[in-house]
Parts: C-alpha cells; sequence; structure tokens
C-alpha cells in the first residue's frame, strides 16, 4: 500500500526533462535524485518528499534509454508513478529496478496536483483522498509478475540462472 | 503462420517456429551494447548481483561515446569504469578514443551487427540496426547487466506497422525528411511499443545510410525497433564489413500489421521539426523566419560519410553566415578520415566551420557545442526536447544535413532549393 501527495505533469515528459543530460556524468542515485525535474520545475527536488506520487499523462519517460530517470525519481522517495502510458524502456527501467507504476488512464483524469492519494498495488485500487472517487487498474501480465515478485530484474536472473534456467 | 521479419528474427532467438504480437518471451541476444552513460550503472548492477564472468567476451560491446573526449572529472570516472571492465572481461568490442566513434554509427560500419541479429542496447537509438535488417531495440542499464550475465532479454513481441514509400525522391530530400514525414504524421507515441518496417520501391532504391538515418529516430515515435528488410543494398554494403555472416529474413506477403501508413515520396519536402517535440514537423521553406545561432552537423542520425558529402556539397564556395556557428562532426574516425581524404574537411574548413571529433556531445547537451539561453540551433540530430542541447529557454530544430547546411549559409531556417 502506498500513501502520498501528487506532482501532476502533463503528456510526453521525456527523461531529459526528468534528469537532464548534464548531470549524467554520475550515477549516483542521490547525486541524480538532487536534480530531479528541475527543467520542468526548478523547486521540484526540494518540494518533494519521499513517499509523494508523480502523475503522468501519455508517454511518460519518453526519450533517451537513461536509467538515471527512474533512479532519480526512486533515490527522490517518490513511491510510486501513474501514467496514461509509459513510453517503453522506461517502463522497462522501472520494472527492472522495482520502481512502481501503474498505468490508469481515468485516475490521471481524475487527481489534480496536491492531492493526496493511496493505491493498493495488489489489488490495483487508487483512491483519491481529496474527492474520495475510486479508480481501477488491472495487474501486469503474468511474465513481469516474477520480475516484480523477486524486486527487480537481477534479482530474478540471478535466480533462474541459478537455478539453471 | 505468417510472419513479419521482426516476429521471425525474434522467434529464432527464442527457439521458437513462430511468435505473436503481445507475447511474452526470453530472447537470446547476438550483441548487448552499452556506452559512458548507460554502461556504468549496468556493471554496477552486475557486480552487485555477483557476477563475475560475462555470457560471451565478444557480444557485450562497451563504446565510451557520449562525454568523449571526457568532458569533465566525473565523465572521466564513468569512461575509467568501462575501459576496466572492458580490460578485465577481456571484451574484443571495446574502443578507445581515437578509434571509438558514435555506438550507432560505429557498429553498422565495422559490421559488428549483421542482417538477421537481435541486438539490445543500453541506448534508446540502438534500434538504428533495423536498417540492415537486425531486429535492435533500446533497453536500460539492468537490462544490460542481466543481459551481460546471462546472454538473454525479455521482450513483448512488438505488433507491426508497414510504412510504404513510393515515388522518386526530390533533390535535397533524404532519410531524415522521410522519418520527419513519418513522426509528423503519426505522432511521437504513434508507433508506442511497435515494429515500423519501412517498405516500398522508395525505400528498395534508398541508399543504407539513409535506411539507417530512418530506422534511427523509430524510438521518437515510440517504437520498439525500426526494420527495413535486407535486399541487395545490405547485402553489398555487408559485403566486406560483416564480422559474421548475416541471415536475411524478409516479411511473409500475408504478414499482420495493425496500421499501414502510405507515402508519395515525390510529395516530401525538406522538413524541419520544431521545438519542442519532433512531430513538431514542417517544411523547412515555411520557417525561413527562424533565425539560428548554432548549427551543428553530426550524430546518431546525421554524421555519416554521405551526410558530410551533402554537407560539403551545399556549403562549397560559400560561407558560414556571421552569426552562426557550424559544428561538423564525423560520427567515426573512418568517416573522419574519409572527409579528410575526399577534401570535405578542406571545404568546411574553409567556409569558416568547427570541425569536432566523433562524439555524442552536443547532440544530448554534454559538451562540444551547448546551448545559451534563448539560442536557436538546427541539427541534423535526433531530439528537440526542452534543454536538449543545452539551456532550458534554447531552443532545437532537426533537419536533414541539406536544411543545415543552407541555414548555416543564410542564418535562418533555409530549404537548400531556395540557395
Amino acid at each position: 500500500m502506498v500513501k502520498g501527495r501528487v506532482w501532476k505533469f502533463g503528456d510526453n515528459i521525456n527523461t531529459d526533462e526528468i534528469i537532464p543530460a548534464r548531470y549524467l556524468n554520475t550515477s549516483e542515485p542521490a547525486e541524480l535524485a538532487a536534480h530531479l525535474m528541475e527543467d520542468a520545475d526548478p523547486d521540484f527536488p526540494v518540494k518533494v518528499s519521499p513517499g509523494d506520487v508523480i502523475v503522468g499523462g501519455e508517454n511518460f519517460g519518453c526519450g533517451s534509454s537513461r536509467e538515471h530517470a527512474p533512479i532519480a525519481i526512486k533515490a527522490a522517495g517518490v513511491s510510486c508513478v501513474i501514467a496514461k502510458s509509459f513510453a517503453r524502456i522506461f517502463f522497462r527501467n522501472a520494472i527492472n529496478i522495482g520502481l512502481p507504476i501503474v498505468v490508469a488512464v481515468d485516475a490521471v483524469d481524475g487527481i489534480e496536483q496536491g492531492h493526496s492519494v493511496d493505491i493498493d498495488l495488489d489489488a490495483g485500487r487508487i483512491r483519491n483522498l481529496d474527492t474520495g472517487e475510486e479508480f481501477s487498474f488491472p495487474a501486469f501480465p503474468g511474465e513481469l509478475q516474477g520480475i516484480i515478485s523477486e524486486g527487480g530484474l537481477m534479482n530474478y536472473v540471478k535466480k533462474s540462472l541459478t537455478q539453471g534456467n | 503462420m505468417a510472419s513479419t521479419i521482426t516476429e521471425k528474427i525474434i522467434a529464432a532467438h527464442a527457439g521458437r517456429d513462430s511468435v505473436a504480437a503481445g507475447e511474452f518471451v526470453y530472447a537470446t541476444v547476438d550483441i548487448a551494447l552499452g556506452n559512458d552513460i548507460t554502461a556504468p550503472i549496468a556493471i554496477r548492477e552486475f557486480a552487485e548481483a555477483g557476477f563475475d564472468k560475462v555470457f560471451d567476451p565478444e557480444k557485450v560491446v562497451m563504446v565510451p561515446d557520449h562525454f568523449t573526449p571526457n568532458k569533465d572529472i566525473k565523465s572521466a570516472e564513468q569512461s575509467k569504469i568501462l575501459r576496466d571492465f572492458s580490460r578485465r572481461h577481456k571484451l574484443t568490442h571495446y574502443w578507445e578514443v581515437g578509434r571509438v566513434g558514435v555506438e550507432h554509427a560505429l557498429l553498422p560500419e565495422q559490421g559488428v551487427v549483421v542482417p538477421g541479429d537481435l541486438v539490445i542496447g543500453a541506448d534508446s537509438h540502438t534500434c538504428t540496426y533495423g536498417a540492415v535488417g537486425a531486429f535492435a531495440t533500446g533497453v536500460g542499464s539492468t537490462d544490460l547487466a542481466a543481459a551481460m550475465a546471462s546472454g538473454k532479454v525479455w521482450l513483448r513481441v512488438p505488433e507491426s506497422m508497414k510504412f510504404v514509400f513510393e515515388g522518386r525522391r526530390r533533390r535535397w530530400v533524404g532519410g531524415k525528411d522521410f522519418i520527419l514525414a513519418v513522426i509528423g504524421k503519426i505522432g511521437v507515441s504513434g508507433a508506442l511499443y511497435r515494429a515500423m518496417e519501412f517498405t516500398g520501391s522508395a525505400i528498395g532504391t534508398l541508399p543504407m545510410e539513409d535506411r539507417l538515418t530512418m530506422c534511427n529516430m523509430a524510438i521518437e515515435a515510440g517504437a520498439k525497433n525500426g526494420i527495413v528488410p535486407p535486399d541487395d543494398i545490405t547485402a553489398e554494403y555487408e559485403k566486406g564489413r560483416a564480422e559474421r555472416e548475416g541471415v536475411f529474413y524478409n516479411s511473409d506477403e500475408d504478414a499482420a500489421y495493425v496500421e499501414t501508413h502510405s507515402f508519395n515520396a515525390a510529395e516530401i519536402q525538406p522538413l524541419v521539426a520544431c521545438p519542442h517535440l519532433p512531430e513538431n514537423v514542417r517544411a523547412a521553406a515555411e520557417l525561413d523566419g527562424v533565425k539560428v545561432d548554432q548549427v551543428v552537423i553530426g550524430s546518431c542520425t546525421n554524421g555519416r560519410i554521405s551526410d558530410l558529402r551533402t554537407a560539403a556539397e551545399i556549403l562549397k564556395g560559400r560561407k558560414v553566415h556571421e552569426d552562426v556557428r557550424l559544428l561538423v562532426l564525423p560520427a567515426t574516425p573512418a568517416i573522419y578520415r574519409q572527409a579528410m581524404d575526399e577534401g570535405l574537411l578542406e571545404i568546411f574548413a574553409d567556409v569558416d566551420a568547427v570541425i569536432g571529433p566523433p562524439t555524442c556531445g552536443p547532440c544530448l547537451g554534454g559538451h562540444m557545442g551547448c546551448l545559451a539561453s534563448g539560442e536557436t540551433a538546427v541539427a541534423t540530430t535526433n531530439r528537440n526536447f526542452v534543454g536538449r542541447m543545452g539551456h532550458p529557454e534554447s531552443q532545437v530544430y532537426l533537419s536533414g544535413p541539406a536544411v543545415a547546411a543552407a541555414s548555416a549559409v543564410t542564418g535562418r531556417i533555409t530549404d537548400p532549393n531556395e540557395l
């Protein structure tokens, strides 16, 4: 169960906005988090608090493959990203590093900046604590559940290689 | 079962006779690629998971191309991580500065990727290699780490979209204009999670370098991969360069496509993608009021020899406008050498361009040509997002080399036919 305050962004939020390339000369999570979303909102790294939720529109995380983007989001303490759709490499990266993401079109339309939400990832339910509205979202395909339940791809691969699969 | 080329390549690498769109598979990779931005994270993940051996030192490829020659101490440390790892694991495909080029220009040029391959790269423009008839897709660093250890990647088999180009290309129109026409039509998420297959008579006659440009920008429409079914042009290109024997796959006549889009090549003009998305496509001729501070010719999209030839043809005997900085970055050392041998570098020097080293540099606002606030660039690169080439209040217009060169001469966005 995840509960947090919402920061809302628009469509096509790209990874250059999430973490500009000028900061990619490091891969340290805390350093990256210090510049999270700063080209979209210069004060964001200061304003965001652990547990907060990012809500985006269509094609969230498009552009560069940089895993620095979900790493920065995770390291800033963001508990979940909800979007109408995710760009495919960002989607992979989030699943692979264990950053919770949710695809929920109705929820994005029904949640505004500053609202608080709680999200039950197992039950597939988002509740807007300001409006009382509830939204459901489908579970990820079974093939991805193995990676998610292991907490990420490396644990999953390690386990399957050890088991000789 | 009728299959597309993308489905056939994935099936062959998943040990299956056929696969269907939407299925998840674990596929064997022929090449797993990382660069000086993405590989350090992969190397860290690889080590933290306790792995000490890569699955195949000939198939794990490291290309230090983004912040090289290193722009600062931090980026030098990142490159060192690649260098040390490559030495320790005796990787056969690591190139030091002086031999290294922009990864997606370098790998096809050196024959590292061949037709029929399944390639993953921790770089979104890995989709470039579809031009030689490979399935190639961008992934993240953890995917790379997992593939370095296991030789495998998880994939959801993409639905395929077909893009058919017929008719004769106009003068100064190339692969960049073709792909901008596509992205302008379908948008930056128009091919999300899908394969983009390029066919038709105008693709059949399109040179390999233009095909590389087209597949390179498939990701700008959200696609998983771009691909051109291999043909005689592919076979000719691979001659003398392929490290391994390729497999030429082709789509079945009755393969399934979720969408088909047709283009008349004769109607495509020199195009430009305006800030701040690659889908904001307009004819260069409509933008002649836009003043330009910097022009960049280079990158994995358009830094190849044919791009430099096109630019030189327009620039020869002219001068770069006094208010413009023209940066030319040949994408690999071989291209640099060839441009020197053909006298292209002399032309660039004569017109007062600066000739840079093979690096991604300015494309991502890394180094070697960042923009100040309020400045405008025309670039043959692939992205024009907010802040992509430097200051968040700078602007990037994307074009092919002909528009870029013409704009460098006039100081405003210019259709080369107007010169």
